[in-house]
């Protein structure tokens, strides 16, 4: 299973979604699918997209947060899936595709290659208790929907091939990516037909 | 040396009087009482982390939806942080506001906080980020609005510098 596949299949779900995701390629495969003003991309400080979408999902509790992770960045910030556990926002899910590599960079083996470090163990550990491991792209899109129907906190790991895109670059600067993201919630926050929603009949 | 109780008051209560609604934090003995207040006050989410570089990420979170967030963490948790708040905040103009309990200056007895104390100013001053020592309870209310104020109008890192004069009993 390839990581493109999975956000492919994840990408009609997110238009009403705030979406963090994390740099190279997993942010390449996402914008090249068309960006939209609720994505933002991650480009540098690994390990903090969870961390991005805990403090989204807290402080906006009528959305649904999706973070989209990898393996390298999750092992930079372990201690991310212990605070999630924590505080456990209902409205967040976290997709960790796990393709044993720093892909990026040169492709390096990470502590995932060969099963030998299991990341739904650790997130299980951590006291998550809606963790998925998949690795086909039907399981994948059944864990999703599962996910995204569940009002509880959920983490899929997902393994995929250690491939990636041909070609990385955006039209768009960091700067300008976090104004555009900060205003689409706020006209979200300050639309009249969302603001009357509970939260509850929201998610 | 113990930790003055009514200043960890006042300095809670200038976050209160500054309209922050929500506070990340990892706890540190300076910090304790105010956080507990924090912790028992229903108007203030208080999101304690693991280690500091994640509270740059909720911070960040936070912004983005709106809400008026501080950061509650000691000097060395602040070192802890450094690659978020240069890849992160600075770099897509996020601002911070941070409250960073300065251990190992004058006075310290402890010798495992002095080297994090004597560099703590001199990598504000790399990283170009604002600060200002806060020392005084009378003034302490005043600085935190300030610093919140301006973090926001500068999409900037700022600090503000608890010292050992405000957060401990005076001997």
């Amino acid at each position: 299973m390839k990581r493109a596949e999975c956000i492919a299949m994840l990408y009609p779900e997110l238009d009403d979604k705030v979406v963090v995701t994390i740099m190279g390629a997993c942010a390449q495969e996402l914008y090249d699918l068309g960006h939209r003003e609720n994505f933002f991309y991650l480009q540098h400080a690994m390990g903090l997209a969870s961390s991005i979408g805990l403090g989204l999902a807290l402080h906006l509790p009528r959305e649904k947060v999706v973070v989209l992770d990898g393996d390298g960045s999750v092992l930079m910030n372990l201690g991310t899936l212990a605070t999630l556990a924590r505080y456990r926002p209902a409205n967040l899910v976290h997709f960790i595709f796990d393709n044993g590599s720093l892909l990026s960079t040169g492709g390096f083996d990470t502590h995932t290659t060969s099963g030998i470090t299991d990341l739904a163990a650790i997130a299980r550990g951590a006291g998550i208790e809606h963790v998925a491991a998949v690795d086909s792209v039907i399981d994948f899109g059944e864990a999703a929907v599962e996910a995204f129907a569940r009002n509880d906190l959920g983490v899929i790991v997902a393994k995929v091939a250690a491939v990636g895109p041909n070609h990385y670059g955006m039209d768009l600067q960091l700067p300008e990516n976090a104004f555009r993201f900060k205003r689409w919630i706020a006209a979200r926050k300050s639309s009249p037909a969302r603001a009357s929603l509970t939260t509850r009949e929201a998610l | 040396m113990t930790v003055s109780y009514e200043n960890s008051k006042v300095v809670f209560q200038g976050i209160k009087d500054a309209g922050i609604t929500s506070l990340s934090a990892l706890p540190e003995t300076w910090l304790g009482l105010l956080l507990q207040q924090a912790d028992k006050d229903p108007d203030v989410t208080l999101i304690q982390v693991a280690k500091e570089e994640e509270a740059i990420g909720i911070a960040a979170g936070a912004y983005f939806a709106g809400e008026r967030h501080i950061l509650l963490m000691q000097n060395h948790g602040f070192l802890a942080a450094m690659n978020g708040i240069v890849s992160l905040a600075m770099l897509y103009g996020i601002p911070l506001c941070m409250l960073i309990a300065l251990r190992g200056h004058w006075g310290e007895p402890y010798p495992w906080h002095t080297r994090g104390g004597i560099v703590t100013e001199g990598v504000l001053r790399a990283l170009n980020v604002p600060f200002e020592y806060a020392r005084d309870p009378r003034e302490v209310g005043r600085q935190i609005r300030e610093a919140y104020t301006f973090s926001q109008s500068s999409l900037s890192p700022v600090a503000l510098l608890l010292t050992r004069d405000l957060m401990e009993e005076a001997l």
